[in-house]
């Protein structure tokens, strides 16, 4: 009966665990939460919203080749102006965002990217941050089980003479 | 012996990491492979800078390899590479201006009073074929074969020592 | 003026500076090995000293800047006869010779802290934390020296005036935020010292832990405030109203933090229970060599930057060689010396213990995370792969999952009990909240912005995980005989520590929660008497008009503000500068600041018929994010503020006379 419990707690808080994580893994993945930036000094007019949240988007994702860091939505140079110009005219043309970000690509090169491809060169980068979270696991899972026995009651001859010294010392003081 | 092997871990990490920053330290932040390595030269139909009625297209660069120069007059540098360019154009070899961003008098203006070694100037204002070239910022200059296929990029200015050691050798390769 | 010595006095002083941290270097280690009381007794009055002759260079470098001495290089090139006096005064740290010195001096002054507080310390024990303290010295002093003397003249043909000061940097922020951010990533050597002293000593039972642990919290503090500080001025200095970039420069100061924060646990635990002492150790050391790791990464021009400081690589190449040198011998000495023997204290899987561990190996995975992120374009190009960029969306894809998964551990390790933690009483204690937390986050993106948000309903669902567990403990925990008062009157500073550090997380995430869904952005033409409604605000321009500064020439434009159909109205100043020393734009923001909102107006370009292309934005809950961070702080320094770090008691040695004072732990 106990065991059944344990059993289904374990299950369920195992189950939760998964289910959150894999839904705000969803939900992150080409998530940008820093608030975004506005785009640079144009002003520009949207037929709805979610095409504005595009361009915002875009222009927060790709980066400025010339300048020190900086997405082209952020950067003043001209640019940075021009390749916003043409993201705003794309949408305006009804492209969708990867047919953009290929456009620019085609260009200017993965550099422009602030969100690397996954392909062979960058598995690692995509792939050791998962393959940590595993190796944690198991890791934690050996230490665990490793102490869950162990007691704290052995001490080493070292720990026992300094145990005994200071109860020496409590009886004569 | 696994947890001696454990403990050396860090330290391993620690040299690869170290490693790469040291190779880091030598590598040019700010020289990058154009994305158009390879392959062909943009399709494009512009009037050239001395002729209005006159428009060029891609064809324009085939049949002959070319170095193609983007310049303009607001840009310092490409003043001082100008004798480097009237240099390669002395030794024969075939250039084709765009000149990025400018109005018509500001570009002949620069021609005039720093030389012309191109055959033909591209006039690009609004920066369109500069634009499909990947270009940000001049001085750039394309390397284009025989077949209109761009083989070479230089990004930034055309030092004396490049010409020779870089730009000439590349012409020949891809003669 | 540049007939006075000053620089000179300077100069001279930091050469003097870098003989006593030599000496501080070398001797006590000598002694301490040896067993030479004679040569540890160097170690305090040498600490003393280097603070001393650093503190007289540092005051002569700010001499130079405040008497407008334009025949030092390093005045001549960052600073400028109209900059207002305090401006001179942080401009000493606003570029790369400059921060270096003040690096060092923080180095020397946290040196001189410990040597002063820390009588109770054996004396082999302190000599080698003061000998490790002056190694680190030597080497930023030998950098300063070598490569990056600030005390270099332009003699004899001196500038009239100087180059200025970058107005980016003419503001506040430049006053707070680097020097918080170097007292915490300094800050870090003194934790990183002890676990080297341990080390060589072969002493490596819980006790340095103990001694190391207030000064590892004050320094995190610090840290916490300095990246908090960086953030908040970015928010309204660069323009955009973002407050995190992922920029290699924010990474570099966020790594030591994260490492460093499993650090303030991991020596919580293996104080309390004397358990992960080898992991700890190497905790210390990757702390401070991520603090290390971020001074090359943000000097040597490795990484590109808007933040970077104008980068030279044969500094980065000496920094590089420092790094390798400090980091390398401090990993080979963990590798022979880490205790071979761990205790192996027991503990079940969802003790204390447990999820301590846990939150320390996923604290570690998002540090290799970032870090990987940081450098990843720099090592493709060494190989020789290409140039990529990885980016915000890159971090946020990782980061924010991990820091869920963090978080759920977060809100039961307070609950938990060390050694053993029965699951259903886990449960007991967790099962109410989580609900809670549950429905509340479900329930109030559809009270406040009229429709359900995931993303908003996940990161108040993990914010409030934090706290409730947490308040109903509280609950418990104060249930007292004598009243609850009493009850609460009992709970160690320690205790409030925890609870006010992990508030300031969910109040952090709530912030960021809040302000990534919710803000309002407007890009409006305007013009005077047009007006702008944004989330119930409205935005009206009355005037345009230009004045002059100290330093720049700008055109600004009053703006007044009225909520609703409120009587009340405010007035808010954007302003388009020019910096007239190096003709440099700048745009100031006017911001409204609120506990709940910010209001955020800037000026983008001047557009045709007198008008301008304004930018407007809304910004709800944006201040809770640095508040968190104040209180996550406060938090560090209030556990360690603890009676027990206090006390003091004698022991005595085999022959009874007292030998060194301990503190111990009552607990």
């Amino acid at each position: 009966m106990a065991l059944t419990r344990r059993l289904m707690l374990s299950l369920s808080f195992k189950l939760s665990l998964g289910f959150v994580l894999s839904l705000s893994f969803m939900l992150c993945m080409g998530l940008l939460l820093p608030t975004l930036s506005l785009a640079a000094s144009e002003i520009r007019e949207f037929s709805d919203p979610v095409t504005e949240q595009r361009y915002r988007d875009l222009t927060a994702t790709l980066r400025c080749p010339k300048c020190e860091n900086q997405a082209i939505g952020d950067s003043e140079s001209p640019i940075a102006g021009d390749m916003r110009e043409r993201v705003y005219a794309q949408l305006q043309d009804g492209r969708s965002d990867k047919e953009i970000i290929d456009f620019m690509v085609e260009r200017f090169g993965d550099y422009v990217l602030y969100n690397p491809r996954l392909e062979g060169r960058t598995l690692l980068l995509w792939g050791l941050p998962a393959a940590l979270v595993l190796i944690g696991l198991l890791v934690v899972t050996l230490i665990v089980r490793a102490r869950r026995h162990a007691s704290a009651r052995d001490l080493s001859a070292e720990e026992r003479a300094r145990l005994d010294a200071l109860i020496n010392r409590e009886r004569t003081e | 012996m696994t947890r001696r092997l454990l403990l050396l871990l860090p330290l391993v990490g620690f040299l690869v990491l170290g490693i790469f920053l040291y190779l880091g330290l030598s590598i040019n932040r700010f020289e990058r492979d154009s994305a158009l390595m390879a392959r062909e030269f943009p399709t494009f139909e512009l009037a050239t800078l001395e002729d209005p009625e006159r428009v060029v297209d891609e064809s324009l660069l085939e049949g002959e390899v070319t170095l193609v120069n983007v310049w303009g007059e607001w840009c310092p540098t490409c003043k001082q590479e100008m004798p480097q360019l009237l240099d390669l154009a002395e030794r024969g070899v075939r250039l084709v201006g765009v000149d990025y961003k400018d109005t018509r008098d500001k570009g002949r203006d620069f021609l005039g009073t720093y030389g012309n070694p191109f055959e033909v100037n591209i006039f690009d204002p609004e920066g369109t074929l500069g634009f499909d070239l990947g270009v940000y910022g001049a001085p750039e200059t394309f390397l284009v074969d025989r077949d209109g296929i761009i083989r070479y990029h230089h990004t930034g200015y055309i030092r004396p020592v490049d010409v020779r050691e870089t730009i000439l050798p590349e012409v020949e390769k891809w003669r | 003026m540049q007939t006075l010595l000053i620089p000179e006095i300077g100069h001279f002083a930091l050469i003097i500076a870098l003989l006593m941290a030599l000496v501080q270097g070398v001797m006590p280690l000598a002694g301490a090995a040896t067993r030479r009381p004679l040569w540890m007794a160097y170690a305090r009055p040498m600490a003393t000293g280097q603070f001393l002759f650093l503190a007289i260079a540092y005051l002569c470098l700010t001499a130079s800047y405040l008497l407008d001495d334009f025949s030092v290089a390093n005045v001549a090139n960052n600073s400028n006869s109209l900059l207002p006096w305090y401006y001179k005064a942080s401009a000493v740290w606003g570029n790369h010779e400059g921060s270096v010195l003040l690096w060092s001096l923080i180095l020397a002054g946290w040196t001189f802290a410990v040597s002063h507080f820390s009588r109770e310390l054996p004396r082999d024990m302190l000599a080698r934390v003061l000998g490790v303290m002056g190694l680190v010295s030597v080497g930023f002093l030998a950098f300063v020296l070598i490569t990056s003397n600030p005390f270099t003249r332009l003699l004899p043909n001196l500038p009239d005036d100087g180059a200025d000061l970058n107005p980016l940097l003419q503001d506040f922020g430049l006053i707070v935020h680097p020097p918080m951010l170097y007292m915490g990533y300094v800050g870090f050597s003194v934790v990183f010292a002890f676990a080297i002293a341990a080390l060589l000593g072969g002493r490596l039972d819980a006790a340095w832990t103990r001694w190391a642990r207030p000064w590892t919290n004050i320094a995190w503090a610090f840290l916490t405030v300095g990246i908090a500080l960086g953030s908040w001025w970015a928010y309204y200095e660069l323009g955009w109203g973002g407050w995190w970039f992922w920029d290699p420069v924010e990474n570099a100061s966020l790594l030591p933090w994260l490492a460093g924060t499993a650090l303030i646990h991991s020596l919580a635990v293996t104080e309390k229970r004397g358990s992960f002492k080898s992991w700890t150790v190497l905790l210390a050391i990757m702390t401070f060599s991520l603090s290390l790791l971020g001074t090359f990464l943000v000097r040597s021009g490795v990484l590109t930057s808007v933040h970077a400081f104008a980068n030279d690589p044969s500094r980065g190449l000496f920094i590089l060689a420092l790094l390798g040198i400090t980091v390398g011998l401090s990993l080979v000495l963990f590798a022979l010396r880490a205790p071979r023997v761990s205790h192996q204290v027991g503990f079940n899987w969802l003790s204390r213990d447990a999820l301590l561990l846990i939150n320390n190996i996923l604290l570690v995975i998002i540090t290799v995370t970032v870090l990987l992120g940081t450098v990843y374009p720099l090592l493709l190009d060494a190989l020789n792969l290409g140039k990529i960029s990885v980016g915000p969306p890159y971090f946020n894809a990782l980061f924010v999952p991990l820091t869920v998964l963090l978080c759920l551990f977060m809100g039961l390790g307070p609950l938990s009990r060390w050694k053993r933690m029965d699951g259903r009483d886990l449960f007991k204690r967790s099962w109410l909240s989580g609900l809670v937390a549950l429905l509340i986050g479900m329930a109030a993106p559809l009270a406040y912005g009229g429709e359900w948000n995931l993303k908003v309903t996940l990161g108040l669902v993990v914010a409030l995980w934090i706290v409730l567990p947490m308040a109903r403990d509280l609950w418990a925990k104060t249930r007292h005989s004598a009243g609850r008062l009493a009850g609460v009157k009992r709970l160690s500073l320690a205790y409030w520590g925890m609870v006010l550090g992990h508030l300031g997380v969910a109040v952090t995430i709530i912030g960021v929660t809040v302000v990534s869904n919710y803000v309002i952005e407007r890009n409006v033409r305007m013009g005077v008497g047009d007006s702008v409604q944004v989330a119930g605000y409205t935005f009206t321009m009355t005037e345009l008009a230009s004045r002059r500064g100290p330093n720049y020439l700008a055109d600004t434009a009053l703006i007044e503000v009225r909520r609703g159909d409120s009587r009340r109205e405010f007035v808010m100043e954007p302003e388009k500068r020019l910096y007239l020393a190096r003709g440099m734009p700048m745009t100031q923001v006017a911001l409204s600041p609120g506990l709940f909102r910010d209001l955020y107006v800037a000026m983008g370009e001047e557009l045709e018929g007198d008008s301008w292309a304004m930018r407007l934005q809304y910004k709800p809950f944006v201040r809770w994010l640095w508040l968190g961070a104040l209180l996550m702080a406060a938090g560090g320094i209030m556990a360690v503020a603890d009676k027990r770090y206090r006390r003091t008691v004698t022991v005595r040695g085999p022959e009874g006379a007292p030998t060194a004072r301990a503190r111990e732990a009552t607990a």
